[in-house]
């Protein structure tokens, strides 16, 4: 009965998954219709110029964002698990959780009311403002970024004994040295599994995008939202294919990151 | 000395957390303008105050976005609710697998969220269409003459819903459920309790806080959700997240947006508030000494 | 006398509106195994963070072989801790584990490796160098643990219930082995305990805490015997205690029913005085009378089998329950049966509270 209820979740979840992918080799013109194997559709895609654009914009957003949200993050995640109380701390942790319970709508729109405000107020005191693009678009992921490794962070560093770090300095270790011995390598794995987090998000992203981005930072995402709403074509197929390989390379890769990371934590505990 | 790495991360999050959500209150009680940005700052220096409540009052006055706002949180709470139903069985099933199958079960059920959203949706477009699988298996099985309505309809817009939160609603639950004490379980049975005893009086009540947390991590985002509904809900089903992409993009009523962004933020924020309470102590629980 | 190792003086840590340590002085000799015994709240181990810097004292002085460590953080005191949960370092080798302090100091590589290798030899641990923590056994964890904290040779270790992740049939060993290495080294020990056995057997002297002062400070021998508090003679196991009023002969008129003469007289006519006196003092007499004083007599209400005798449970006449241990050998009286006890004079330990 249990298993029953398991097997048809995992169905209900993979099957459109795995069909999509399955009519990506598919010759014919209409998605989701069988008309032989081919990688037509796949060789359409490496010519379609704004497409490969756009991936590449989406990538180094991604990538970028992911990097500054480690850092930020993580930073974040480790004042939150070990810095005590401090002032504002209440605030500090509401503001490093609140993009990860914001509507999208919401805070798409407010950051863009931020840029916008910015623009205007560098506008009236150099006489000029960057415009709106793939920079607003880094910014912003790379706040809902911070959110979510900031969450893994903390939550790996409340899984280790606090006393490995008071070992470590009771050793003779200074503050710096005591991070770099001991902290570092051990949440290393929670960072890595965060980047990875917070470079998918970017990539995934729609909602937030669509409000900050400008005329010039077309993510993959928004152009593909764009087509998908008149309806599914087979190169959106075949790029949707792409997309869960990519994903299911990373996904395999974390996972790697993640088993080692809970052996160690077993060892910790 | 380290206190001072808190400050870029308190910093970043001041500028673009805090201030956006306090720009999008100010300008929710702005006049709308015909120039780039569309609207005039409430408070000048050379004219005072220069806000209006209008956007606000709208909200409240014209049933349209009153419509709205109740079809959002009916759709939030159908789609929490069946991604709970779909969920629960789906977390005892991993709960009564083997140790070595555990982990594996809960990335299958994760993975789909790192798959990607659009591509996703993208499946149940190609499913669900006039000529697509679904509607090929109706007709094939003889159940129906012609093509079925199916893209485009709420329906459509619900399947699409739970097939992207319902991993979020797996884990919770699977997390309580792995972490509980069996011996619970067997005392009840010691005592008498049938196999169905068993879950209905211990099982189910103490997976609440689990079950709770679930159904709040898939009803507030989906509250506010946009694309699911733009991609597969009918044209005229006018949500929040909808109408809110509308005034903006389309209407270029920027005030009337931030009023409805700040009307959402409101209405979330008791569920917002419940959730970090659970989460709060779901962290207690689980950073005791052990 | 030599200078202390380690001097506390009027040590004071207060958390919110308790007083962890209420101005505690101590010394501990140079060479000594001290065990800190106390329940938990006591301030023992508040006490052993102080001392490795981890908690900074509201009030007082640490002073470490005559130099002033109090304002030194952790990583600038020459102390070494072991750490309740080992604190062993889960991403490193067990050699990388034992080395880590002495990097942190600089030391030649060589030097490190011969050092680990000797530290390692010393606790039966050769040949798991490469080895995780994580694939050892507690035993094996625990002096790990010992060893990264020896290898760095502090003149005094401290170890936080350093006994008490194992099991039991272990302990007993491990707790030997510990104090076979404190003698080899020679370095101080401070053992936080809240184990009364754990501390009498392995330290040269105990401390035992109570709301944050030093309730007594004493060899195990003195300790057991003469415990100082009603408190320190509860904790340290089974005592009988005996109250009573001093009569004007000096003699103590007991609550249970008989009159005491303690070796030294117990205070001035009409005050209350009280007594520990262990089971194993007080002897069981042939006679059917017991003694005028020093004595009483009472029934047997239980009795239970301990190996090396009985322990009788002995209802008095004035109420209350004494244990009294009966030696083997001797046959036990029978449940219910009327016995006279004696005890001798300086068997009575007066409690000062």
């Amino acid at each position: 009965m249990r298993r029953l209820g398991l097997a048809l979740g995992l169905a209900f979840l993979w099957l459109p998954i795995l069909l999509l992918v399955g009519y990506a080799f598919s010759a014919d013109r209409i998605p989701f219709q069988w008309g032989g194997l081919s990688l037509r559709w796949f060789r359409a895609l490496a010519a379609n110029g704004r497409m490969l654009e756009a991936a590449w914009l989406s990538l180094r957003i991604a990538a970028g964002a992911a990097t500054l949200a480690v850092l930020l993050g993580g930073l974040a995640g480790w004042a939150l698990a070990r810095f005590g109380r401090f002032r504002f701390r209440a605030l500090f942790g509401v503001l490093a959780g609140a993009p990860l319970v914001l509507p999208e709508v919401v805070t798409g729109l407010s950051l863009l009311l931020l840029f916008v405000v910015l623009q205007g107020a560098a506008e009236a005191a150099f006489g000029w403002a960057p415009g709106r693009g793939a920079a607003t678009v880094l910014l912003a992921h790379a706040t809902l970024g911070l959110a979510y490794v900031a969450v893994v962070v903390q939550a790996r560093l409340a899984g280790l004994d606090p006393a490995l770090e008071e070992a470590a300095a009771d050793l003779g270790a200074g503050p710096f040295t005591v991070f770099r011995t001991v902290t570092l390598p051990l949440i290393a794995p929670a960072l890595a599994a965060g980047w990875l987090l917070a470079f998918t998000l970017s990539l995934d992203d729609v909602v937030v995008a669509s409000f900050v981005s400008g005329p010039a930072g077309t993510t993959l995402p928004m152009l593909v939202f764009s087509q998908l709403r008149m309806g599914l074509t087979p190169e959106i197929n075949a790029l949707a294919a792409m997309v869960l390989g990519l994903a299911a390379l990373l996904v395999g890769a974390a996972a790697l990151i993640l088993g080692r990371n809970g052996r160690v934590g077993d060892s910790a505990g | 000395m380290r206190r001072w790495l808190l400050l870029p991360p308190f910093l970043w999050l001041l500028l673009l957390v805090a201030a956006p959500v306090a720009i999008l209150a100010v300008i929710a009680v702005s006049e709308g303008s015909a120039g780039v940005p569309p609207f005039r700052p409430p408070l000048s220096l050379a004219e005072g105050w220069q806000g209006t409540l209008e956007p606000l009052r709208l909200l409240l006055a014209d049933v349209f976005y009153l419509d709205a706002f109740l079809r959002s949180l009916l759709v939030a709470f159908a789609t929490a609710a069946l991604c709970l139903a779909l969920a629960y069985p789906m977390a005892l099933g991993i709960a009564a697998s083997p140790a070595r199958w555990q982990m594996p079960l809960a990335a299958l059920v994760l993975l789909p969220f790192w798959t990607g959203f659009l591509p996703r949706l993208g499946a149940w477009i190609g499913l669900l269409r006039d000529g697509g699988w679904v509607n090929r298996l109706l007709q094939g099985a003889g159940l129906t003459a012609g093509p079925l309505p199916l893209l485009y309809t709420d329906a459509a817009m619900l399947v699409g819903m739970v097939h992207a939160y319902l991993p979020f609603a797996v884990l919770p639950l699977a997390t309580v459920l792995l972490r509980r004490d069996r011996a619970v379980e067997e005392a009840a049975a010691d005592l008498g309790a049938t196999p169905w005893v068993v879950f209905r009086s211990v099982t189910l009540p103490l997976s609440l806080p689990g079950a709770l947390a679930a159904f709040l991590l898939v009803f507030i985002p989906a509250a506010g959700e946009f694309v699911i509904p733009e991609l597969l809900g009918p044209p005229e089903a006018m949500l929040v997240g909808r109408a809110l992409w509308v005034e903006f993009f389309q209407n270029r009523d920027w005030p009337l947006a931030a009023a409805l962004a700040l009307a959402l933020l409101l209405v979330l924020i008791l569920p917002i508030c419940l959730f970090q309470r659970l989460e709060d102590a779901g962290e207690a629980r689980g950073s005791g000494p052990s | 006398m030599a200078e202390p190792l380690l001097r506390l003086a009027g040590i004071t840590r207060r958390f919110g509106a308790t007083l962890a340590l209420d101005g505690l002085s101590l010394e501990v000799r140079p060479g000594e195994f001290l065990a800190l015994l106390g329940g938990s709240g006591s301030g023992k181990s508040t006490l052993l963070r102080i001392v490795a810097g981890f908690e900074a004292a509201d009030a007082g002085q640490v002073l470490l072989q005559g130099r002033d460590i109090t304002a030194l953080p952790p990583h600038a005191r020459p102390v070494s801790m072991v750490f309740q949960s080992y604190a062993l370092f889960p991403h490193l080798s067990v050699f990388d584990n034992v080395a880590y302090g002495l990097r942190r100091e600089g030391v030649a590589r060589a030097e490190i490796a011969r050092r680990v290798a000797e530290a390692l030899a010393l606790v039966g641990l050769a040949g798991l160098e490469r080895r995780r923590p994580g694939q050892l056994s507690g035993g094996q964890r625990q002096r790990v643990a010992l060893v990264r904290s020896l290898v760095k040779r502090p003149p005094l270790l401290l170890l936080d219930e350093p006994l008490a992740a194992l099991d039991a049939g272990l302990r007993e060993r491990t707790g030997l082995e510990l104090r076979a290495l404190q003698r080899a080294t020679g370095a101080g020990f401070v053992m936080v305990t809240h184990d009364q056995g754990e501390a009498l057997a392995l330290a040269d002297r105990v401390a035992v805490l109570e709301a944050g002062r030093l309730a007594q400070l004493d060899t195990p021998q003195a300790l057991y015997e003469r415990p100082a508090t009603r408190h320190v003679a509860a904790f340290l196991g089974a005592a009988n205690i005996l109250e009573g009023r001093v009569e004007p002969d000096g003699r103590v008129a007991c609550a249970a029913g008989c009159h005491l003469r303690p070796a030294a007289p117990a205070g001035p006519p009409g005050t209350l005085a009280a007594f520990a006196l262990r089971p194993e003092r007080i002897r069981l007499l042939a006679t059917g009378a017991p003694p005028a004083e020093n004595g009483i007599l009472a029934r047997v209400k239980d009795l239970a089998y301990r190996g090396d005798g009985w322990m009788a449970v002995a209802a008095l006449p004035g109420g209350g329950e004494w244990r009294v241990a009966l030696p083997a050998g001797a046959a036990p009286p029978a449940p219910g049966a009327a016995v006279a006890l004696a005890w001798a004079a300086e068997s009575l330990a007066p409690l000062a509270a």
